[in-house]
């Protein structure tokens, strides 16, 4: 409770502070660091499989404000981890018709999910694709416990993968793009290279040769995935992936792929390879 | 000699049946000459008044992309380089032809074409994530793209 005072108080505060702002460029040579302690590596040499694409890898994190940086450096002002708590009740609660919770298969979340975001999407050998943590969420609920499917980018779903993903804080992202996955895996980069819409804008023209400058006012990140969910400052909510592809593709005035489809999958494995190397940060906190 | 060379064009375009009935040419037909593009879209001359908006969010959105000190708009972008001098830089007919279509001058541009209807991959209505109905309408409408050149020349060094 005085957790989530304190955190509403703080993010009117800073929504109060963006509404006014100019934008305002981050420090990108700060460190992030969370509760004192906890490291995080926010810039990493590129993965090998970018062929020389971008010579290092940055978090998103490093291209926020200041005000906006500060928020996700201390769990008593990350506004996500009020979800955190919300979704650790939904875990050990029994849903649907098999009367069973996430609990009663996998426990405490700190031992069974540890290290879970850091490989994800990863190739799922008895059902014979790539899974999403959200598709796998889903097939829980729906083939072990008997319940209804969350909606793929809704508030249940992003919340559980806050709880989820706060598990791998601080691991670094190693998601596999060989074997069984490398199809997939190569559909995700066409789609990446890809340009959609009116616009005829592809991820890379913002994400990979503008990273770092402002478009309109908006400061260009590398749109890595390594912080997500994330706590959105504009909509003062959870944030899935699929969410934030939907969005980034409807700007170029273009029709999006469904969240939790082929097309959808294929792209996080992508951009979440092309991530390999940072810390696992979610939930994280943007504008 | 270049003076002949685009009156040429402009009589073969109309030759050509090319422009419309109300003397606009449509996207489909515009021609392009190493980028630029000679012949008026409307035959009425632009008002470059009107830039200050057209060159915002609502319409052409330049600013996103381009500072254009001349104007009063907060926070340009700077994926594309000022716009400053483009009047000097640039004839009348190539910045036609930029705005109309820049990847007919600048390959691979980032920058939209503005003047183009067709050859999408999944379009939609602006932005409401629905595909469209029937045909799209250009980014900006032909007298909208002579507004806009008409005030790019206005910027000179
Ligand atoms: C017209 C420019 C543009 C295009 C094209 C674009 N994005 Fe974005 N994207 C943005 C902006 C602006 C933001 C918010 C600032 C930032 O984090 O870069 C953003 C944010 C993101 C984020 C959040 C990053 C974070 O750390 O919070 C992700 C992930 C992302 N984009 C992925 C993509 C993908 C994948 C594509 C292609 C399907 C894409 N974007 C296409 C402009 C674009
Ligand atoms: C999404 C980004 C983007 C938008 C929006 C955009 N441009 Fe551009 N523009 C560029 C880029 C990038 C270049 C540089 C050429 C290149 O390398 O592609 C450019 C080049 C230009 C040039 C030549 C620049 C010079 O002075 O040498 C002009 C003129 C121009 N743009 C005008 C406009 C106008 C007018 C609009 C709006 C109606 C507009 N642009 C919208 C990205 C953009």
């Amino acid at each position: 409770m005085t957790r989530l005072l304190r955190a509403t108080t703080l993010v009117s505060a800073a929504l109060v502070s963006v509404g006014l702002a100019l934008p305002v460029l981050a420090d990108e040579e700060a460190d992030l660091v969370v509760n004192g302690d906890l490291k995080m590596v926010t810039h990493a040499p590129a993965p090998a499989h970018l062929d020389g694409a971008l010579s290092e890898v940055i978090s998103g994190w490093v291209f926020r404000s200041d005000e906006t940086q500060a928020l996700q450096m201390d769990d008593f002002d990350n506004p996500g981890m009020v979800f955190v708590d919300k979704a650790m009740e939904v875990w050990n609660t029994v849903d649907g018709s098999e009367g069973k919770s996430c609990a009663s298969c996998h426990n405490d979340p700190a031992e069974s999910m540890k290290g879970v975001r850091a490989v994800y999407p990863k190739w799922n050998e008895t059902a014979n694709e790539v899974r999403t943590i959200a598709a796998q969420v889903n097939d829980c609920r729906e083939n072990r416990m008997g319940a209804k499917p969350w909606k793929y980018e809704g508030d249940d779903m992003a919340e559980m993968e806050a709880l989820i993903a706060l598990q791998s804080r601080g691991m670094t992202v190693n998601v596999a793009i060989d074997g069984p996955v490398q199809s997939t895996w190569e559909q995700g980069k066409e789609i990446y290279y890809t340009r959609y819409g009116q616009l005829e804008l592809s991820c890379a023209n913002c994400h990979e040769n503008n990273y770092g400058n402002m478009i309109r006012a908006d400061h260009l990140s590398q749109g890595q995935i390594n912080g997500f969910p994330a706590y959105r400052l504009k909509n003062t909510k959870l944030n899935t992936v699929h969410d934030r592809f939907k969005g980034c593709i409807r700007d170029t005035r273009a029709v999006p792929f469904k969240p939790g489809g082929p097309e959808f999958t294929a792209l996080e494995l992508y951009v979440a390879s092309r991530g390999n190397g940072l810390s696992v940060e979610g939930p994280s906190v943007r504008n | 000699m270049k003076k002949l060379m685009i009156t040429a064009v402009a009589i073969s375009a109309l030759g050509a049946g090319v422009a419309m009935a109300d003397g606009v040419v449509a996207p489909g037909d515009v021609k392009f000459e190493d980028g630029a593009v000679a012949m008026s879209l409307t035959g009425v001359p632009g008002d470059p008044s009107k830039a200050s908006e057209l060159m915002d969010r609502k319409f052409g959105n330049c600013i996103a992309c381009h500072q254009i000190s001349a104007l009063d708009l907060p926070f340009p972008g700077e994926i594309g380089p000022p716009l400053d001098g483009a009047g000097s830089r640039w004839t009348e007919a190539q910045l036609r032809g930029i705005v109309s279509n820049a990847k007919m001058t600048f390959e691979d541009s980032m920058m939209p074409a503005f003047y183009k209807t067709e050859g999408y991959i999944r379009p939609g209505v602006a932005f409401t994530s629905k595909a469209p109905e029937g045909p799209l309408d250009p980014l900006l409408t032909a007298q909208q793209v002579e507004d806009v050149v008409a005030f790019l020349m206005t910027l000179k060094e």
